[in-house]
C-alpha cells in the first residue's frame, strides 16, 4: 500500500508540481531555504542517521557540500530516505532536488530516465558476500545458489548477466528494503548477498558476527556511483558537479578543512582562484565567490570525507583504491578551477 | 413541484425550470469538465515527460528484461522480454490470490461456525483467533511469518525431514511428486468422467426424491466416485509409483516441488488475516437467521444436515455473500504487499520494470489495470453466485 501511495503522490506531483516548477532548481532551492536530498537511509558509510539522529555518510556529505556552496551553510539539507525502486521517480517528480543515493551511472538512466548524472563520488564494483561456512572461494562456484539482491538496481541486472555468461543458474530473492534484505541474508535465507563492494562492507560491518563472512575476490561490474539531478537544468547540474569537484581539487591542492583559513593567504594564484580570493568562479556558477571555501571549511576535502565515512579507520575499512587521486594511481581527477 | 406540474399540463415552462432538461445539462457539463480535466492531465504529462526527456510508450515491453525472477510458473530467463517478465508476475499474483481465496473461505467458515459453537472452549478460541488476527496490521503479520521461516528453520544442509521425501528448511518446503506418466492422463480423464456421472446422479436423485420422497446418499456416493474412479484407473494402468524426490545438490534441493518461504509466508499471512474477517461475516450471516426458523425446521423433523442445507444456509448466504466478495477482493489487493517480503508478484516485477526503464506512468497504469481486471472478474463471479442463491420469492 505504501508503494501505491508513493506512486500516486508521485503521479500527482508529476502533473502538478512539474508543471509549475519551471523555474530552475537553484531558484526553487533558494526560495525554500534548504536542499531536499534523496539518500539511502539504511547504508552505513553512505547515508544513514547515527544513534543521535544526525545524518552521516559519503552521500550525505556530498549533499552537505552542495548546501555549503549554495547557502554557505552545510546544514541546510533535508533528507528523504529512498529505496532503490522509488529513488528515480522521486527525483523525476521533483520530490527531491538532488539524488545522492549510491546510484550507478548508466546510459539508460542518463537518457531514457530523464536524469543527469554529475561527477562520480565513489568508484565501486559489484561483489558477493558469503558465509565462510559454505567453503566457497570463488564466484564461479556459485552455480545453483540463492542470491539476495535489491530489486531495481544495476546489481540485479549484473548478477543475472554474470550467471548467464558463466552458464550458471541462480535463484534471486528480492526484498526492497536494504535492512530487511540484510536481515534475511544473515539469517541464512540466501547463500550469498550481492551488491556494490562498498555496500557489502557496510552490511558486514553491522552484521551480528562480521568475521563469519567473506567478500569473494571477483568484482563483476563497474559501478560509478554519482549524484543525479533532473535532466535539462544545466545550472543546477554545474553547481552539483563543481561542488564535488571542489572537494577533489582541494585534496589535490593540499587544502583541507584544517588549513583552509591559512590557505586564504596563500600566494599561489591557483589556490587564490580556487578559494575565491580572486573572484570569477562563483559568479560563473551563479554562487557566492566563497563557495569552494565554504565547502572545504564545513565539509572537508574528498580525502577527509572518504576517510571519515568509509576509510580504513572506520568499521567499513575500505582502502582508497580507485578512489585515490589520479596522482596516486586512482581515478579522482578534477578539471582546473579557472 | 409546481414547475413540474405545469410542465405536464401546459408544456410552457422555461428550459431552466424543467428538471429533466436541467439534469441533462448538468450531466453534459460534468462530462465535459471531466473530459477537459483528462485532456489537461494527459497533455501536461506528455509535455513534461518530453521536457525532461523521459521515454514514453509501451515499446519497452519488447526489450530484454535481463533480470531474474525467483519464482515462476512458466519458463522464464533473464534473456526474455519485459512482457514475459510481467506475465510471470501476473501469474504469481493470480496463484497466491486464487489459492488464498479458497483457503480463506474454508478457514473463515470453519472459524465463524466455531465462534457460534455451544462448546465454551471452542467458541473462546475462535473469538481470540478473530480478535488477535483482525487487529494486527497484515504487513506486520507477513514480516512475522517470513522471519519465522528464515530464522527458525535450519539451513538446507541440516534440513528437517518430518516424513520421507519431504524436506523443510529456510529455503522452503521441498517434497516429492510422482514422475509424469501416461497413467496420469488416464486418471485425469477418468476424473472428468466421474464429474459427469456425479452430475447425472444428482439430477436423477433429485427427480427420484421429488417423485417418491426416497433419500439418496448423494454426498458419500459422489465422493466415492470422484476418488475411486481415478484410483481404479491408476491400478489398471500398472500402478506406477516412480517419484521425483528432492536431493540436496550444491546449495539447495533439486527435483520434486519446492515451495518458497516467501510464498508460504505471504499465503499464510493473507489467509489468516482475511479469514478472521470472513469468520465474522459468516457468524453475522448465520445469526441473521432467526432462531424460530431452526425450531420450525426441527419441528418438521429435518435432520441437522438438511436443516443447515435447506433452511439456514439459503437465508444466511444472502447476508454473507456481498461482504464475502469484498473480503476476497481485499485479499487479492493485499497480495501486493508481497514486495515487502520478496515474493515476485506483479507489483514487485512491475516495480523493477519501472525502475529499470524509468517509465513509471505506464507501469503504474498496468498495475492498476491488472488489479482492476482481477477485481472485476471476482465481483462478476460473486454477483452471479449471489443471484443464483438469492431467495426466490413465491
Amino acid at each position: 500500500m505504501k508503494f501505491f501511495r508513493l506512486f500516486f503522490v508521485n503521479l500527482l506531483l508529476f502533473v502538478l508540481v512539474c508543471g509549475l516548477a519551471t523555474a530552475g532548481t537553484l531558484d526553487d532551492v533558494k526560495a525554500k531555504g534548504f536542499i531536499q536530498a534523496g539518500v539511502n537511509g539504511d547504508l552505513f558509510g553512505f547515508g544513514k542517521p547515527d544513534e543521535k539522529g544526525v545524518w552521516r555518510g559519503l552521500d550525505v556529505d556530498t549533499a552537505r557540500a552542495v548546501a555549503a556552496a549554495v547557502f554557505g551553510d552545510a546544514n541546510k539539507v533535508k533528507y528523504t530516505p529512498l529505496t532503490a525502486k522509488t529513488r528515480f521517480t522521486a527525483l523525476q517528480s521533483g520530490e527531491v532536488d538532488i539524488l545522492t543515493r549510491n546510484c550507478t551511472q548508466t546510459l539508460t538512466r542518463d537518457t531514457a530516465l530523464g536524469l543527469d548524472f554529475c561527477q562520480v563520488n565513489y568508484y565501486d564494483g559489484q561483489g558477493f558476500l558469503i558465509s565462510k561456512k559454505l567453503g566457497v572461494k570463488s564466484a564461479k562456484e556459485l552455480d545453483g545458489a540463492t542470491v539476495c539482491v535489491l530489486p531495481g538496481t544495476t546489481t540485479e541486472l549484473n548478477v543475472a548477466d554474470y550467471f548467464r555468461a558463466n552458464n550458471m543458474k541462480m535463484k534471486p530473492v528480492v526484498i526492497e528494503n536494504t535492512a530487511e534484505l540484510a536481515k534475511a541474508f544473515f539469517a541464512g535465507r540466501c547463500d550469498c548477498l550481492t551488491s556494490d563492494a562498498s555496500q557489502l562492507a557496510g552490511n558486514r560491518a553491522v552484521a551480528p558476527n562480521p568475521k563469519d563472512y567473506i567478500i569473494l575476490p571477483e568484482i563483476i561490474s563497474k559501478e560509478p556511483l554519482a549524484p543525479a539531478v533532473r535532466h535539462g537544468d544545466n545550472q543546477w547540474k554545474d553547481i552539483v558537479n563543481y561542488s564535488i569537484l571542489a572537494m577533489i581539487n582541494a585534496e589535490e591542492l593540499g587544502v583541507s578543512s584544517k588549513n583552509v583559513d591559512e590557505m586564504l593567504k596563500s600566494n599561489d594564484p591557483i589556490i587564490q582562484r580556487f578559494l575565491g580570493v580572486s573572484p570569477g568562479n562563483g559568479e560563473a556558477l551563479g554562487l557566492d565567490e566563497k563557495f569552494a571555501y565554504n565547502i572545504i571549511k564545513q565539509v572537508g576535502n574528498y580525502g577527509e570525507v572518504f576517510e571519515r565515512n568509509v576509510g580504513v579507520n572506520t568499521p567499513l575499512g575500505i582502502e582508497r583504491g580507485l578512489n585515490a587521486l589520479w596522482t596516486n594511481g586512482g581515478l579522482m581527477y578534477s578539471p582546473p578551477f579557472k | 413541484m409546481t414547475a413540474n406540474h405545469n410542465s405536464k399540463t401546459s408544456g410552457k415552462v422555461s428550459f431552466w425550470n424543467d428538471p429533466s432538461k436541467r439534469s441533462i445539462l448538468y450531466q453534459v457539463t460534468t462530462l465535459l469538465l471531466i473530459g477537459l480535466l483528462g485532456y489537461y492531465l494527459f497533455s501536461n504529462i506528455t509535455h513534461n515527460l518530453a521536457r525532461q526527456s523521459i521515454a514514453t510508450g509501451f515499446g519497452f515491453l519488447q526489450k530484454e528484461a535481463s533480470f531474474e525472477i525467483g519464482e515462476k510458473l512458466i519458463p522464464y530467463s533473464a534473456a526474455d522480454k519485459y512482457a514475459r517478465a510481467l506475465w510471470v508476475g501476473v501469474l504469481n499474483t493470480l496463484l497466491v490470490s486464487f489459492i488464498g481465496t479458497i483457503l480463506t473461505v474454508i478457514l473463515g467458515t470453519f472459524v465463524g461456525v466455531s465462534r457460534l459453537s455451544k462448546n465454551w472452549l471452542v467458541s473462546r478460541i475462535a473469538a481470540i483467533y478473530i480478535e488477535v488476527l483482525q487487529d494486527i496490521p497484515v504487513l506486520l503479520q507477513l514480516f512475522f511469518w517470513y522471519a519465522f521461516f528464515y530464522e527458525i528453520l535450519p539451513s538446507p544442509r541440516q534440513a528437517l525431514q518430518p516424513i520421507d521425501g519431504v524436506f523443510l528448511c529456510n529455503r522452503g518446503l521441498a517434497f516429492m511428486v510422482p514422475v509424469f506418466q501416461p497413467a496420469h492422463v488416464y486418471m485425469a480423464i477418468s476424473f472428468g468422467i466421474g464429474c459427469l456421472i456425479v452430475f447425472v446422479l444428482r439430477l436423477w436423485s433429485r427427480k427420484r426424491q421429488e417423485k417418491t420422497g426416497k433419500y439418496f446418499p448423494l454426498f458419500r456416493s459422489s465422493l466415492g466416485i470422484l476418488i475411486g474412479l481415478p484410483m481404479v484407473t491408476w491400478w489398471l494402468s500398472g500402478a506406477p509409483t516412480r517419484m521425483d524426490i528432492p536431493v540436496l545438490t550444491g546449495f539447495n534441493f533439486k527435483g520434486g516441488v519446492n515451495v518458497s518461504p516467501e510464498f508460504t509466508a505471504l499465503l499464510l499471512g493473507l489467509v489468516l488475516y482475511t479469514s478472521a474477517f470472513v469468520a465474522e461475516v459468516v457468524r453475522a450471516g448465520i445469526q441473521s437467521v432467526s432462531h424460530g426458523q431452526t425450531e420450525a425446521a426441527m419441528a418438521l423433523g429435518l435432520k441437522p444436515g438438511h436443516l443447515l442445507k435447506l433452511v439456514i444456509l439459503p437465508q444466511a448466504l444472502r447476508v454473507i455473500v456481498p461482504p464475502l466478495t469484498s473480503q476476497m477482493l481485499n485479499l487479492t489487493k493485499n497480495s501486493s504487499l508481497a514486495v515487502a517480503i520478496g515474493y515476485p508478484d506483479f507489483v514487485s516485477v512491475a516495480g523493477t520494470t519501472i525502475n529499470q526503464t524509468g517509465q513509471a506512468i505506464e507501469g503504474v497504469a498496468m498495475i492498476m489495470i491488472v488489479y482492476l481486471f482481477f477485481s472485476l472478474i471476482t465481483s462478476a463471479f460473486m454477483n452471479w453466485y449471489n443471484k443464483r442463491i438469492a431467495l426466490v420469492e413465491r
